[in-house]
């Protein structure tokens, strides 16, 4: 079946089977769990460690706590110099260990350890004019903080709102776990990764040994959604210093609760948008200026305004952001970091300026359209977000869009928003080996990562098309950090980095049949792609989409309903159809999510997130989920890489929120600056 | 204590089991079959679904002690033999599988909707799987699922 064929996912049948081992579910013998306790406090210093009556519990193995616990060789990133220092950085950290023979005898006796602190108070909350703001050194992922071109000119229409986001929690269905395993010293960890081969690089360097002595395995991960990348999580380390004490293979499990704070979230946002233009719409200069928080466990700067680079011509554009370092949690990646908080500003506020020059919010777009990338100068590889906009207004019926705040069905307004979206289109160096099996099969393997999204599917097509060979010959082998060295699975880079490699391996294994006459068991192909993307040309590659969506907001309750929503995307060449499809929707649907029901929210006295579960934190359900379409173009885009894919796995979110926020504007006649779009903050503005 | 229950039709003898040990602990850990996930412990998710004695329940929110002389069903045990069950087929065949986690959850709720109704209207669908959550798909390809396999099934009873 060739490439962009529906292919059934390779993985499927073991999945519904109930076979498909995820992490923490291999069996060996002599497991024993091992759970962390928290931090009580959100910034202090652990005084002493009671252990006494966890110890004297039958059953309890050891407990390892700062002072005692194995030392790490490299404590430069605080969040992972586990057990390492008495410092406690956020509510939540690491602090002890329990180890015992079932997970159960070492809840209880989790609950028997005493840790005395000294406290210090805490900051844990981020304000727009918060005095301790800095401008971090760069933003992720390794660029600039502030920019700024072009003279500001007087403008005919200004718009200049501020918008704010909650804090949002990844919440990747499989909790993240770890199976430690130490034979002599080597270490074998089966992990909840996005990436083993980069888990194992930073594993081996914070347990200071050569790389050949870590070993990562991870077949199957239940979502990720960033929470799962690189660097590593703390829990990783811990049950890798657990085995390690004990001398027997653990397990750590991490409890949905513990997921608010150790394994990563996006941070809230403040973010200033200033646009001026001409009556026409003619954007002449454009201002983003972000705030956001870290811990000061470790930086990490989120790159919200990096869009407004890029997006639209504009003679004068400036770019800033400013962080506050607080007593909480690690802030990370989550689905399309910097682009997805980014463009809710950005296309929120677009839809505000169409409205004060009394144009088409559709219309305004195209008008803004730039030639080459405003940022680097580069041609755009290629840029087709004027098709998707008019294809996405004709199918949705856009023409029939009311004036906003005028149309009632019954107890309903209903409104109609888009929103544009973009993903930066980039590709990371891989390896991978293709080979003839003893069968007359062929085996391709490289160290790639399938959370979900279908990468093994997609790389077993990749092989088939250029082997010239049914997909049922070809036999991909991923998730283990000792085949060929891959990427990890991240920033929508994962299809076309592996992708890449596998091509040119199996290329090469095409020619040498041919040259030997013959597929003979035994015949290889190496290839390395570092040369390839070294040398690639200058553009810029960036996938593009539109969203569109209908919202009904409920008079009476502020019930806000989305009957219907569609993207449309120009996302590179489409690998699979299905399981693209299944990438996007699912990529608006977290979109929905964060416009009107997702929100971690801060408890300002204790210092951590409240709402630390699925009954307060709330991902959508099928109920919210009502009409939903993905459509996309036939975009292969030879620049982006010899395959001419994008990567689809983040731009289905991007733009989701703003089209919705915009909708609920048109529905009511009210702008909502902030999310989530919720029925207290709407039933006030009801008529 | 000890507990001696069925699973999968196969009889289990599981020791040692604390008072407070869960279904789905005792099925993971101690049967061996991890088919039944744990993605949040408190009955939030529907990823820990299984029969216990013809009905679905969330193994989560069972202790192990009440399993005592039932019978429990498990994704494990849909297929027959090496034969998939038509819900289980038309997961994959619709798309409706990414990551899998929420998967073996879904599937037992499904399954019983099925068995119960046999032509089962799009709000029995979504009210029968209200309490499975899934982080990946958006849920549209899980409802076509559900719709094929109980299509597929209704053709064949007639
Ligand atoms: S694990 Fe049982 S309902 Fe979530
Ligand atoms: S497929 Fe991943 S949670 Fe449903």
């Amino acid at each position: 079946m060739e490439l962009g064929a529906p292919l059934d996912r390779v993985e499927g049948w073991d999945k519904v089977a109930g076979r498909a081992r995820y992490s923490g579910e291999q069996r060996v013998a002599g497991v024993c769990h091992a759970v962390a306790v928290q931090a009580e406090i959100a910034h202090g210093e652990v005084l002493a460690v009671d252990a006494t009556a966890a110890r004297a519990v039958p059953g309890v193995i050891d407990v390892l706590a700062y002072g005692d616990a194995p030392a790490l060789a490299d404590t430069s990133d605080f969040e992972l110099a586990v057990l390492q220092s008495p410092r406690v950085a956020y509510r939540g950290q690491i602090v002890a260990a329990v180890v015992a023979e079932t997970l159960e005898i070492a809840r209880h006796a989790q609950r028997l350890v005493r840790v005395t602190y000294d406290e210090l108070g805490h900051d844990v909350e981020l304000t727009p004019d918060h005095p301790g703001l800095y401008r971090p050194e760069k933003i992720s992922p390794d660029d600039p903080p502030d920019t700024g071109e072009g003279e500001e000119t007087p403008a005919e229409v200004s718009v200049d709102v501020t918008y704010e986001t909650p804090a949002f929690h990844n919440n990747p269905m499989e909790p993240h776990a770890t199976l430690a395993v130490w034979e002599g010293d080597h270490l074998t960890l089966y992990d909840s990764t996005q990436g083993a081969a980069a888990q194992r690089d930073a594993l081996a360097a914070l347990l200071g040994m050569p790389a050949e002595r870590v070993r990562v395995v991870a077949h199957h991960v239940g979502g990720g959604f960033g929470s799962k990348g690189v660097p590593p999580r703390p829990n990783s380390v811990l049950a890798a210093l657990c085995a390690r004490r004990v001398g027997r293979p653990v397990k750590l499990a991490v409890t949905r609760q513990q997921m608010f704070s150790i394994t990563g979230y996006r941070t809230p946002t403040f973010q200033r948008m200033r646009i001026g233009a001409s009556k026409d719409g003619r954007i002449a200069d454009i201002e983003h200026h972000v705030i956001e928080q870290t811990s000061t466990a470790r930086e990490f700067a989120e790159q919200s305004g990096v869009v407004t680079r890029m997006m639209y011509a504009a003679r004068a554009r400036r770019t800033t952001h400013r962080l506050a370092r607080l007593d909480v949690p690690v802030n990370s990646w989550m689905r399309a970091p910097g682009e997805c908080p980014g463009m809710y500003a950005l296309e929120s506020a677009m839809d505000e300026l169409a409205e004060a020059c009394g144009i088409d919010p559709v219309e305004l777009r195209i008008r803004n359209e730039p030639e080459r990338d405003p940022d680097s100068g580069n041609p755009f590889s290629s840029r087709r977000l004027v098709e998707c906009l008019r294809l996405g207004a004709e199918r949705f019926g856009w023409s029939s869009r009311p004036e906003p705040g005028t149309r009632r069905e019954g107890r309903h307004l209903v409104g109609m928003g888009v929103a544009a979206a973009t993903y930066p289109a980039a590709a990371r160096p891989a390896q991978a080996l293709a080979r003839v099996a003893d069968d007359g099969s062929f085996t391709v393997s490289i160290a790639a990562a399938d959370i979900g999204t279908g990468a093994r599917t997609a790389l077993t097509q990749i092989a088939a098309d250029a082997l010239g060979v049914p997909v049922a010959r070809v036999r991909v082998e991923i998730g283990d950090s000792a085949l060929p060295y891959g990427p990890l699975a991240g920033g929508s880079m994962g299809n076309a980095s592996w992708g890449w490699a596998v091509l040119r391996a199996c290329e090469g294994l095409r020619d040498g049949i041919a040259r030997y006459g013959g597929a003979e068991p035994g015949l290889e192909c190496r290839a390395d792609t570092s040369g390839e993307i070294k040398n690639q040309e200058a553009y810029a590659r960036h996938s593009f989409g539109a969203q569109f969506a209908e919202v009904r907001v409920d008079v009476d309750s502020g019930e806000i309903r989305v009957p219907r929503m569609l993207g449309v995307f120009a996302a590179g060449r489409v690998m699979n159809a299905r399981l693209a499809r299944s990438q996007f929707v699912g990529g608006m649907v977290m979109g929905l999510g964060m416009a009107l029901t997702e929100e971690s929210r801060m408890d300002r006295e204790f210092g951590d997130y409240l709402n630390h579960d699925l009954a307060q934190y709330h991902v959508p359900v099928n109920a919210d989920v009502l009409g939903i379409d993905a459509i996309w173009l036939d975009d292969p885009d030879p620049h982006a890489n010899p395959l001419g894919g994008k990567g689809i796995g983040e731009i289905g979110i991007v733009g989701a929120a703003a089209a919705i926020g915009n909708a609920v504007h048109n529905a009511t006649g009210h702008r909502f600056r902030r999310l989530p779009i919720s029925p207290p903050s709407v039933i006030p503005h009801l008529p | 204590m000890r507990v001696n229950f069925t699973v999968n039709g196969v009889e289990q003898t599981a020791d040692d089991v604390w008072e407070g040990e869960s279904l789905l602990y005792v099925l993971r850990e101690r049967v061996g079959l991890p088919g039944s996930k744990n993605a949040c412990e408190q009955g939030e998710c529907g990823s820990c679904t299984v029969y216990l004695d013809g009905t679905p329940v969330c193994a989560c929110l069972v202790a192990a002690g009440q399993a005592e002389g039932r019978e429990v069903r498990t994704v494990e045990g849909l297929a027959d033999g090496e034969r998939l069950d038509p819900i289980q087929e038309a997961f994959v065949e619709c798309g409706a599988v990414q990551c899998g986690f929420c998967t073996p959850g879904l599937l037992v709720q499904a399954h019983d909707l099925i068995e119960r109704v046999p032509e089962p209207s799009d709000p029995e669908i979504r009210e029968a799987l209200a309490g499975n959550l899934c982080r990946c798909t958006g849920y549209e390809k899980i409802l076509d699922a559900v719709r094929l396999a109980a299509a597929r099934k209704a053709e064949a009873g007639r």
